[in-house]
């Protein structure tokens, strides 16, 4: 009823193609994006800083990530290690040029780790699968050498961690511990959005399109004459400069500083969650998974207390990570398609409803 | 610059030979201790496609196990069997709760159930035994002694040994019993193990249960290194550019695997290390295994992929 | 339909999270310190005695005194797992609570307190990193809300230095030395570094760095290394695992253990105990007394465990962290006794607890009447130094317990104040901090 698609005729191409084919989808996406834009208004620091701003920053490199490994099918756990070049070519970029403005410093800082993404996208032309994800590992432990040793990218701080310094845009201090978490979170949020409807409209055309073929099958794609080396190296590139993006907004926009350390393996393994919880090859199953895994954790931390259960803090973590453990299990037999599909599912429903036969 | 990374380090090889055979027996000692982690992988790997991520706690599960037995004063025979039955019926859940409830996914979402299960266990674990370090003497001795100049430890040996032991245990196991050549009929062909009437979930279940005794050995081995606590769960990353060198699919892979590893990180570490600062070894293990792929894209004994459209 | 239902309740469960932030206030009225702890995680070991040293002083006061003059102390943990990320969010948590705000943090993670060290001065919420964190925040000027004394990383590697040439019989038979530093490669490991080629240079010992990568399970290598360079003395900064593989494989390579000595945090009981007697004769700094045989050590069986000594035994109690722990707690609680001199016996703020901080003047005889006499030093922290650079002793393990085996070792204060404040000020630079005077 409220779902209905008929009598919405696309009368050109264009129309046809348009990133949100669908009225109420285009409804939708605008009212989600105006309250989220309000939420300042009504929601305590606590909420923006442990709560929105990490799942928009993870939500940002989850689909950094899905662009590579849910769109183009190469299984990557580089993420972390992408983030981090993001971070600290932040932090040496700014610091080496105060006067450039901080958004641009964050793209350069994305190119930055678009490049090492490509080199350390190499291997994909000779290896797949799993073979492939622990080569990536290289990857993890080779820049977090090289950021812990060579002190010119931290400038020679004698303990190697980074601190972002206050930068401002158009006259608002966005960065630095003195910028407000409400202030933070809008840029956050403005970041994520304009990448996320980027990274959506990529995925229609071209590029997008030949990254599905050679998911599907490689040797097909390359002979109806996609090159396979160009079009899997377009793809760790891309899904680096997501991920550089979203580190340097780790270190400017959340954490304030940062070692090698916040960006470790684990890193990868959780961005990695939220794209397989969330839908391989979805933007909006990267939202989802970024928001399950990084609100269950906080929702099973708070929530016996809130229910009046004390027990041991220890006890507690350990009972938590049990649930976190057997609640992933758990949706990925019931929904190994992710979140996205429920979603999907939902949506079939919902064109039908209420009158479904 | 040229002379200290292409002379130098030669010359320092030479310079000592002794040091340098101590480096390499070092690093082949190291090299053993690796393969046992990474033949947990491999077993579970070769039998069930799945690339079990909670092979590193399944081992940090094991030593807790038994640690936590013996210090409720247990004798240690009697704890061996006991773990060694907890990591049975811990396969036996695995199997009936988790793979066999996800047959036919893909390997990436097996992979992320089994990061799922390292969770649990991990938790498991601490809640059952506590966090607290554990120290684990089972007796092996460690003294250190000397050979014309080369200085050796009898644990380390003591360690190589057993798992030398371990992986011929493990082949004849596989080569001459009857369970053995129903896993290898599994590993090659799933359906066609399945029609010729090889029970799919017994062997799913042998698999995890021999992974897991595996795991029990390289927990006690590095355990009684270190004690007995979280950190030994993160050696698996220690064990993965191993499995990529040697293969995923191959037993023989993962013990040359694990010797070129070491030896390889070892030498890296001590005659280039200093040039750029030191702690290069991980990264390098991950480099070198790299190279290898890049000549061998499925490791060193891993089986040819052929690709039809 | 089951998933679905899930789903709601997490979006529920979601909503519901403000709430929760703000419900964590307390009593009115009570002094509130947070704890930041880890009793899990690959840390665990040396987190727990840490977390039961603080929960016991405190519980202590309340039973035995009555709190602070009179003001109850509450006190609530916030897991860490001593990840940086949850320390974060555990400080958000926690900064609100009570009625007059968190007291102090005390985060027990290098990674943490740099995260803090910038939060604390908006939030007004002062950090007290005994000795951890950054160094730099010795300087009381660019740091007004950090306080680390009674010493630091960089004061105590000079102290190493300082009774290396003791043992060696003057300062000027360093020359013919070597000298290892064995550190694990992060934030924390690394501080000492600058201190040591600092020293190298005046000196003339030869200085060999060796970095042991995270999480230290397998060092092979860097004991090869140690046994190819040969030298004299070996100093650690290690923590967690890597602390009893370096000792286990010391002993394997017959490197002398009393020559290797660990930094304070290489030297609690659960680094020693799994390498077994490899570990004798281990050494390792402190800037407070093992065991549990003084006064304070008393009342807390006394009061806290109501005479049971197995159950603080079970508790970690006399162990060196515990000790660390209880020491570190009675400098804040006597930091806010020193702010209730100025402001009055009512719960202290933020700020007035920096004052007392800054303001804090430990004496002898006020260390007797807490019942640690002969525990720890007294301190007097100044608004330029907040490290008071005080000194340290060594302390020996004979594969049962530690005891020291040394005097108290001064610090090198002209080779570290120098050092200090010429990292503060690029930390200045960098943030456009303007330093404040102290007059």
């Amino acid at each position: 009823m409220l779902y209905r698609e008929a009598g919405q005729f696309k009368t050109s191409y264009t129309a046809d193609q348009t990133v949100f084919p669908i009225l109420q989808d285009r409804w939708c996406m605008a009212a989600i994006i105006a309250v989220a834009f309000s939420v300042p208004l009504f929601s305590s620091e606590y909420m923006l800083q442990a709560v929105l701003i990490p799942f928009l920053i993870y939500a940002l490199a989850a689909i950094g990530l899905n662009l590579l490994t849910g769109y183009c099918g190469q299984l990557s756990l580089g993420t972390g290690a992408f983030m981090m070049v993001g971070g600290y070519m932040t932090y040496k970029l700014t610091t080496s040029f105060p006067e450039v403005n901080i958004l641009i410093v964050f793209m350069l800082a994305g190119l930055c780790s678009a490049f090492v993404g490509l080199i350390f996208g190499i291997p994909s032309l000779r290896i797949k699968g799993f073979y492939l994800a622990v080569a990536t590992l290289a990857a993890q432990f080779f820049l977090s050498w090289l950021f812990n040793k060579v002190g010119w990218f931290v400038n020679y701080s004698p303990s190697g961690s980074i601190t972002a310094p206050p930068r401002e845009l158009f006259g608002i201090l966005v960065t630095g511990p003195r910028a407000s978490a409400e202030v933070r979170y809008l840029m956050v949020l403005s970041i994520v959005v304009v990448m996320a409807l980027a990274a959506k409209n990529l995925i229609r055309g071209r590029v997008g399109r030949s990254w599905m073929a050679i998911r599907d099958m490689d040797i097909a794609a390359e002979i109806i004459g996609i090159r396979p080396v160009q079009t899997k190296l377009l793809a760790f590139t891309i899904s680096s400069f997501y991920c550089g993006v979203a580190g340097a907004m780790v270190v400017f926009l959340w954490l304030g500083s940062a070692e090698t350390e916040a960006f470790d393996i684990n890193q990868s393994f959780l961005v990695l969650f939220m794209v397989i919880i969330g839908g391989l090859g979805s933007i909006l199953g990267s939202f989802l998974g970024a928001a399950f895994i990084t609100v269950t954790p906080i929702i099973l931390t708070n929530a016996p207390p809130m229910f009046g259960i004390h027990m041991a803090i220890d006890l507690q973590k350990h009972i938590e990570i049990m649930l976190f453990g057997s609640l992933i299990v758990f949706f990925l037999i019931v929904e190994p398609k992710g979140l996205a599909r429920l979603w999907q599912i939902t949506k079939e429903k919902l064109r039908l409803w209420p009158f479904p036969y | 610059m040229l002379f200290d990374i292409f002379i130098a380090p030669f010359l320092d090889m030479v310079d000592s030979p002794a040091f340098f055979v101590e480096v390499v027996i070092v690093g082949l000692l190291t090299g053993v201790m690796y393969s046992l982690v990474a033949l947990g992988f491999v077993l579970i790997f070769k039998a069930s496609g799945v690339f079990n991520f909670a092979q590193g706690v399944m081992v940090l599960f094991a030593a807790l196990t038994l640690v936590g037995l013996m210090e409720h004063s247990v004798p240690i025979w009697l704890a061996l069997v006991l773990t060694v039955a907890v990591m049975v019926v811990l396969a036996y859940m695995v199997e009936w709760l988790m793979l066999r409830r996800l047959v036919n996914q893909e390997g990436i979402v097996l992979f992320m159930a089994t990061i799922g299960l390292s969770f649990v266990l991990q938790g498991l674990g601490e809640t059952v035994w506590g966090s607290n370090v554990k120290p684990l003497d089972i007796g092996i001795p460690d003294a250190s002694f000397e050979i014309y100049g080369v200085l050796l430890n009898e644990f380390d040996i003591f360690a190589a040994a057993s798992g030398a032991i371990l992986v011929a245990v493990l082949a004849v196991f596989f080569h001459y019993t009857r369970i053995g050549r129903a896993l290898r009929a599994v590993a090659d062909d799933h359906q066609a193990a399945l029609s010729v009437g090889i029970p799919l979930k017994t062997i799913w279940v042998i698999v995890w249960a021999v992974a897991g005794i595996v795991g029990l050995v390289a927990g006690i081995m590095w355990g009684a290194k270190s004690g007995v606590q979280f950190s030994l769960s993160l050696i698996a990353l220690k064990a993965l550019p191993v499995l990529i060198l040697g293969g995923f699919t191959s037993v023989p892979g993962a013990i040359v695997g694990g010797l070129i590893i070491g030896v390889g990180e070892k030498i890296a570490e001590i005659y280039w290390g200093p040039l750029v600062g030191g702690a290069i070894e991980n990264w390098f293990a991950y480099v070198l295994a790299l190279v290898f792929l890049l000549f061998r894209p499925q490791g060193l004994f891993g089986e040819k992929i052929i690709e039809r459209v | 339909m089951k998933i679905r239902t899930l789903i709601l309740a997490g979006i529920a469960g979601a909503t519901g999270l403000g709430a929760v932030a703000a419900s964590s206030a307390m009593a009115a009225g009570d002094q509130f310190f947070p704890m930041l702890v880890y009793r899990t995680g690959p840390y665990a070991p040396s987190g727990i005695p840490v977390a039961n040293g603080f929960r016991d002083y405190y519980t202590l006061l309340n039973k035995r005194d009555g709190g602070i003059n009179g003001v109850k102390v509450t006190f609530e943990e916030c897991e860490t797992e001593y990840n940086t990320k949850l320390g974060v969010e555990c400080y958000e948590k926690l900064k609100n609570g009570g009625s007059t705000g968190a007291t102090m943090f005390n985060p027990y993670s290098t990674g943490i307190t740099y995260q803090l060290i910038p939060k604390a001065a908006v939030d007004e919420v002062p950090i007290l990193s005994m000795g951890y964190g950054r160094t730099a925040a010795a300087d009381g000027r660019v740091f007004e809300w950090v306080f680390n004394f009674p010493t630091t990383y960089w004061s105590q590697a000079s102290a190493f230095i300082n009774y290396v040439g003791l043992q060696e019989g003057g300062m000027d038979k360093l020359k013919d030395l070597k000298i290892a530093h064995v550190y694990h490669n992060s934030a924390y490991g690394k501080e000492a570094n600058p201190t040591l080629e600092a020293l190298a240079a005046k000196y003339g010992f030869e200085l060999t760095l060796l970095a042991v990568d995270h999480p230290g399970q397998e060092q092979k290598a860097t004991w090869l290394q140690v046994r190819k360079k040969r030298p004299d003395w070996v100093f650690m900064s290690g923590w967690g695992v890597m602390n009893q593989v370096a000792i286990k494989e010391a002993a394997a390579i017959n490197f002398k253990m009393d020559h290797f000595v660990g930094n304070w945090w290489s030297g609690s009981d659960a680094d020693v105990v799994p390498a077994g007697k490899g570990s004798i004769g281990y050494k390792s700094a402190t800037f407070h007394a093992p065991g549990d045989g003084y006064q304070v050590h008393k009342d807390i069986v006394k009061y806290v465990y109501d005479g049971d000594e197995a159950k603080a035994k079970g508790n970690n109690i006399g162990e060196v962290l515990y000790n660390r722990a209880v020491v570190n707690a009675m400098f804040g609680t006597e930091a806010v006794r020193t702010a209730m001199g100025k402001f009055g016996d009512k719960a202290m703020t933020g700020k007035q607890v920096r004052w007392g901080l800054e303001n804090l003047d430990l004496t002898a005889a006020r260390l007797k009447e807490l019942g640690m006499e002969g525990f720890t030093l007294p301190v007097k922290v100044s608004c330029v130094d907040h490290e008071t650079g005080g000194p340290i002793a060594i302390q020996q393990w004979d594969g049962a317990k530690w005891s020291v085996v040394s005097d108290w070792i001064p610090t090198n204060r002209a080779v570290v104040r120098p050092l200090v404040e010429k990292a503060a000020a690029a930390y200045a630079a960098e943030n456009k901090i303007t330093p404040r005077t102290c007059n």
